[in-house]
């Protein structure tokens, strides 16, 4: 009785603990695997990776520059695109309307915004937003693809909308109220307050909120892959159709055979796995460094 | 006659010694009570009885705490705390049960297996005793957290009953309640000595001269004078006893 | 004076406009998207649409019940592999905060959940695709599951380092084993958060695609094996929606619509969980 006691509890110390070391190893393992597997292209493509703007698995040729290209600006497009809506939003719900109906509604609407899945996104913009665009691109006199960098933006800003506003909320919310108390009390009005204030208390708060932010548009793929065209080429404008890192792999993992064309996938896989670490990483160290000591 | 003996007791957390070679008899069916200023290390003490300093990694422990002629230290912990009973300065009820499987709870969280009508009999028998059953008798099946304070402390007290202990540890039980509660706990406290050896730790002096049989008087981590509560409390043997009677420190 | 105050008064009076003229707007894409999804999503339902597998191009009346099953298969999947792990690790996290492997496991936990859900697709992939040599169900829920995980842990330990360590040591005074105070005390008292913690993180991977096109890949027809390939309705969705025929995006918008139903009933339940069911200290 005594010995079965004594062992359950050594199983269950056991089982804590290798579940925590678990946890790590898959980490761990997860890496090695993208490494190991994307080997070869590293040692093949070399910096030409980074820097050639041709994508021919045909040919054998691998530049992701214009995924690269393409990631980054479909991300910083619709980051910013989406800013002035999220810290509205933000400053609706943690200053303007902290209770009530309105801020109930606006916050269940976003909360409702941020469970639509991807695909459905996808789909909705394929099918309501893309032909807008066909028109606005007639309208323009350019190409009347529809699909492109500007539906991706579109519909990746409407994505991280949410987001990023029930982060920047969140932040808002932690500015203690004798603060901004004793900025009214001087005869402040509230856009002073916001501005004098609020932000500059708020600001890395908002800044590690923008961050991950923009990792959650990086790895964005299927509403992207939906709308974006899928050409791996150098975008000549918002309405040429691009490609991104996570959308590349979306469309053409399955049908890579060459082991070397694998790889280079695999290795644009690394190189998302990378950038979305840092992410995480300097997210945490921003909020911790500056929220906790306050 | 003592049923616990502590030996030469010695508590320290990393450099901090909290408990400087304290050795007392404690007295079967008395009630011995265990005073001096916060931080003086009376709580340590009753914790290295029942072993809950091991749950704090830094805690090491030298001396010995015997038990009916048995070393509490040579022993499994588990078993150790099932002859004791604790009561905590809060009351702590399990807040998923109801009234019922709390009093239960040192059975049924132990696996140890009673059929209904011991089971039903052993909560009668454990909430009279701690003069919770009048007051919850029909609604058994409700959750503990619902009583008040005091209720709540002698739910806890009649949970720590259940079990039969050969002692209880009380670990100011009466500093989280209001005095009309306090009150009762300490009549139940008289009560019970009847039936069970009580330790209680205490800020509280006037409670220690009205409940205790001996009292125990520590201060900095050690023991410094330890009787009959009745001469204690009229002619204190040390100064320092003395002075914290009177208000001078504490 | 009075003009300087005036004019910021004026100041305020914009800025105020603008956040609630901001807010307003991006309330507008939810309600075109749920108002196609109702027009064009409930059109599509009937109860043949439910209980029937795909037709054949040309023939009318197909369904998606392939798609619920399998969705309910690699959900089913992910819950099995991710709870348990994941309230273990939680546990370990609440329980030892400074321990060294704590530090890993929690910056392992963050890493995780900012991995791009295509990424982890990709390493299911060559984990658990290449090794037996076929797509399937287990692969999928493995990917989902892994994507479940950190959501749970963080849950799991949130909720634990909550309760009052007095619970903890009322437990252990009984004499209770370690294991049994963990398993019977610590964590019912958390059960709430725990439960709401697992219902969001299947809201969150319902509606994943991205993990599943080389792992559950997709299957016309009825899979309830865990080896095989298997449809899911965020696959099906894609699948038909970039499709270029009419009768499948109608099926199409019918899946979104189910879809998004799902993942908003398995949202507000943990929101009601939260609010109602509260363990009171």
């Amino acid at each position: 009785m005594l010995w079965s006691l004594q062992s359950r509890e050594n199983i269950f110390q056991r089982a804590l603990y290798g579940s925590a070391f678990l946890v790590v190893a898959i980490l761990i393992l997860f890496f090695l695997t993208l490494l190991f597997k994307s080997f070869s292209a590293v040692w093949s493509n070399g910096w030409g990776f980074f820097t050639g703007v041709v994508w021919d698995p045909l040919a054998g040729v691998y530049g992701a520059f214009p995924l690269l290209l393409g990631t980054l600006l479909t991300s910083a497009l619709s980051l910013l695109l989406s800013l002035p809506f999220a810290l509205s939003i933000a400053l609706f719900l943690g200053e303007f309307f902290r209770k009530g109906l309105f801020s109930a509604a606006l916050r269940s609407s976003i909360e409702l915004l941020a469970g639509i899945p991807s695909v459905v996104y996808g789909f909705w913009a394929l099918f309501i937003l893309v032909p807008l665009i066909r028109r606005l691109e007639i309208l323009l006199g350019v190409v009347p693809l529809g699909v492109g960098v500007l539906a991706a933006v579109l519909v990746l800003a409407i994505m991280i909308i949410p987001y990023a506003a029930a982060l920047s909320a969140e932040v808002i919310k932690l500015v203690p109220q004798d603060i901004r108390e004793a900025a009214y009390s001087l005869g402040a009005t509230r856009y002073e307050v916001i501005r004098r204030v609020i932000m500059p208390y708020a600001r890395s708060g908002f800044f590690a909120g923008i961050l991950l932010a923009l990792g959650r548009a990086l790895g964005e793929t299927m509403a992207v892959t939906m709308v974006i065209g899928n050409a791996t080429k150098m975008p000549s404008s918002l309405f040429d159709t691009g490609n991104t890192m996570a959308s590349l792999i979306a469309n053409e993992l399955a049908e890579a055979t060459d082991p070397l064309y694998v790889a280079s996938l695999t290795q644009v896989g690394l190189l998302l796995f990378g950038v979305s670490a840092l992410i995480s990483l300097a997210g945490k160290y921003i909020v911790r460094k500056y929220s906790v000591e306050i | 006659m003592a049923i616990l003996s502590i030996q030469n007791l010695c508590v320290s957390f990393q450099e901090n010694m909290a408990v400087k070679n304290v050795s007392m008899d404690i007295t079967e069916k008395k009630v011995t009570a265990i005073m001096g200023p916060s931080g003086c290390g009376k709580t340590t003490v009753l914790r290295s009885i029942n072993r809950l300093h091991e749950l704090s990694a830094h805690a090491r422990v030298a001396g010995r705490v015997i038990l009916r002629g048995e070393d509490l230290y040579a022993l499994d912990a588990m078993l150790v705390r099932r002859r004791i009973g604790m009561v905590f300065q809060r009351p702590n009820p399990f807040p998923t049960m109801s009234i019922y499987d709390n009093v239960a709870a040192g059975y049924l969280l132990n696996g140890l297996r009673l059929d209904r009508r011991e089971l039903d009999a052993l909560v009668e028998s454990s909430l009279r005793a701690a003069a919770l059953w009048d007051e919850v008798k029909d609604s058994l099946r409700k959750r503990g957290t619902f009583l008040s304070g005091g209720q709540q402390q002698r739910l806890c007290i009649a949970r720590a009953l259940a079990l039969r202990p050969e002692i209880m540890l009380l670990d100011e039980p009466t500093s989280a309640l209001d005095p009309k509660a306090a009150a009762s706990i300490e009549e139940l406290i008289v009560r019970l000595k009847d039936s069970v050896t009580i330790l209680l730790v205490t800020h509280n002096i006037a409670q220690a001269s009205r409940v205790s049989d001996f009292t125990a008087f520590m201060y900095l981590g050690e023991l410094v004078e330890f009787g009959l509560s009745a001469k204690m409390f009229t002619a204190p043997g040390d100064k320092r006893t003395e002075e914290y009677l009177t208000g001078k420190f504490g | 004076m009075r003009g300087a105050v005036y004019s910021r008064q004026i100041m305020d009076k914009i800025f105020f406009s603008l956040v609630c003229f901001f807010s307003c707007l991006s309330v507008l894409p939810l309600i075109l998207i749920l108002g196609y999804l109702l027009v064009k999503g409930l059109s599509a339902l009937n109860w043949r649409f439910f209980v029937r597998l795909p037709q054949p191009l040309g023939e009318a009346g197909g369904g998606i019940a392939n798609a619920l099953g399998g969705s309910l298969l690699l959900l089913g999947t992910a819950f099995a592999l991710a709870v348990p792990l994941g309230l273990l690790v939680g546990i370990y996290l609440s329980e030892n905060r400074k321990s060294r492997l704590a530090g890993y496991a929690r910056l392992s936990v963050e890493i995780l959940q900012g991995i791009p859900s295509i990424v982890i697709g990709m390493v299911i992939y060559s984990w658990l695709v290449l090794p037996l040599k076929s797509f399937s169900a287990l692969a999928g829920g493995a990917a989902l599951g892994l994507m479940m995980l950190p959501v749970i842990v963080r849950a799991a330990e949130e909720t634990l380092k909550l309760i009052p360590s007095a619970l903890k040591e009322a437990s252990l005074a009984l004499g209770v084993p370690y294991y049994r105070t963990i398993l019977r005390v610590i964590t019912p008292a958390g059960l709430s958060g725990i439960v709401t913690g697992i219902l969001l993180a299947l809201a969150r991977v319902a509606g994943e695609t991205a993990p599943l096109l080389f792992t559950a890949f997709g299957n016309p027809f009825w899979s309830f094996h865990l080896g095989r390939p298997v449809e899911s309705l965020p696959h099906l969705i894609f699948y038909y929606a970039t499709s270029p025929y009419e009768e499948w995006h109608r099926l199409a918008w019918g899946a979104s619509f189910v879809l998004v139903a799902g993942v908003l009933f398995l949202n507000v339940s943990a929101k009601l969980l939260t609010r109602r069911w509260r363990v009171q200290f």
